[in-house]
């Protein structure tokens, strides 16, 4: 089969679905430049108007933590539940918490 | 003394860690280790699925033209588009578990990987353009809810995309026919002849029994599938029996009835030689359903050549 030089770079898609709201990965596609990684996203991703903003990034440019350091990179949160709302207890006749 | 004991084995440690993960019922990602036969068993299913999609606007494909009113057409474009889009998640799932996707088409193309059996069913009427929207993708949809909660992450986010999309397949398709119900007697008969063309070959979309369904296990234990194919079939058919009777038509099994005690209706077998006839590629359009898309391949060659190097002419500004 010709065409298939090599293949198109994979793209990962961020898409905002609405204002307010952090664009959120909802997947990946080939494409062979920038442009057309926009053009892709927008008819893979968004037929419905599940957004109002797209992101495309070249997936060999994301640097990402790897399970194996998952424990030293994420542990430290573990033991800080205080950082969570659940661990305080206010009454339930406390209104609006 | 105390001796000091050996560290376990580094194999031994991932697989107990792998199996922690899905006795929790929790998700395993790209990166996670996994057993190879796990992810194995994840590149053929989801690779399989993902073809099954592509192939799958074949059928319908056929009508586009033909669809009698501009409402018809646009329709079945966005449900065919769709289907493209479905095809396009479940490849960008597959290449997570480190295949390529010029190997997926590879294999495809090659007659080397399977796609659903159902697709190898020539559509003959334009009323087999809702019957697929109203049995095929309401099997589909079937085997699909349950997989969005399948053990791997990226499969089970692209099942979720997919099975919001599948309900105005089936929609479409079931209010077509209703629509052709409301019509003409020969338009009636167009839907009941077509039906009686889908009824098995929708059943057997479930793949063959449990008992002879050697897989299944394993894939149940590692949480791929979540239920039985025998489970599905039932539920497909307790589900549509009175959607069937809503519609008008009968479903062409004369073993079909409520079993009070089960709780179930009852159903007759399907023709399990048929089926296996159809995945060795002796069904009726096997083979032109791999040429066509061969065609599309190497017809689109120009295509993809041309963008490639119009990215490489800019990027080398
Ligand atoms: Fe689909
Ligand atoms: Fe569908």
């Amino acid at each position: 089969m010709s065409g298939d030089r090599r293949e198109w770079p994979l793209y990962e898609v961020f898409v905002r679905g609405k204002r307010g709201l952090n664009h959120v990965h909802v997947g990946s596609l080939h494409a062979p430049d920038d442009a057309m990684a926009l053009r892709h996203a927008r008819d893979v991703y968004t037929r419905r108007n599940e957004g109002v903003s797209i992101w495309v990034v070249r997936a060999d440019a994301i640097t990402a933590s790897s399970p194996d350091e998952k424990d030293p990179l994420f542990a430290p949160s573990g033991d800080k539940v205080y950082r969570h709302p659940t661990f305080y207890e206010i009454p339930d006749d406390v209104p609006h918490m | 003394m105390t001796t000091i004991p050996a560290e376990p084995d580094l194999e031994a440690r991932l697989q107990a860690g792998f199996d922690a993960t899905i006795a929790r019922r929790d998700r395993i990602e790209p990166r996670d280790w996994m057993p190879d036969a796990y992810r194995k068993t994840l590149v053929r299913q989801i690779a399989q699925h993902a073809h099954s999609e592509i192939i799958g606007m074949q059928p319908e494909g056929n009508w586009i033209g033909r669809a009698p009113s501009l409402r018809r057409k646009a329709i079945l474009l966005a449900k065919v588009q769709d289907e493209a889009g479905h095809g396009l998640y479940l490849y960008s799932a597959c290449e997570t578990l480190g295949v390529s996707r010029a190997e997926l088409t590879g294999l495809l193309l090659s007659g080397r990987q399977k796609y659903s059996s159902i697709f190898n069913y020539p559509t003959l009427s334009y009323a087999d353009v809702g019957t697929i929207g109203w049995l095929v993708d309401g099997a589909a949809i079937c085997n699909q809810v349950p997989l969005c909660r399948t053990s791997y992450g990226p499969y089970g986010r692209a099942m979720i995309r997919i099975c919001k999309e599948e309900s105005f397949h089936q929609r479409q398709g079931y209010e077509l026919l209703m629509t052709m119900m409301r019509g003409t007697d020969e338009q009636r008969a167009m839907v009941q002849e077509s039906v009686d063309r889908f009824w098995w070959p929708s059943l057997m979309m479930f793949g063959p029994p449990d008992a002879n369904s050697p897989n299944s296990e394993r894939s149940m234990a590692w949480g791929i599938k979540r239920n039985s194919n025998d489970e599905l079939r039932q539920k497909f058919v307790d589900m549509t029996v009175p959607q069937a009777d809503a519609l008008g038509v009968t479903l062409p099994d004369p073993g079909l009835r409520w079993n009070e005690e089960r709780g179930h209706y009852d159903f007759g077998e399907p023709d399990w030689r048929e089926l296996a006839a159809v995945i060795r590629g002796d069904g009726p359009c096997n083979a032109q359903r791999l040429a066509h898309r061969r065609a599309a391949h190497d017809d689109g060659a120009w295509v993809r050549e041309a963008a490639t190097a119009f990215a490489e002419r800019e990027g080398a500004r």
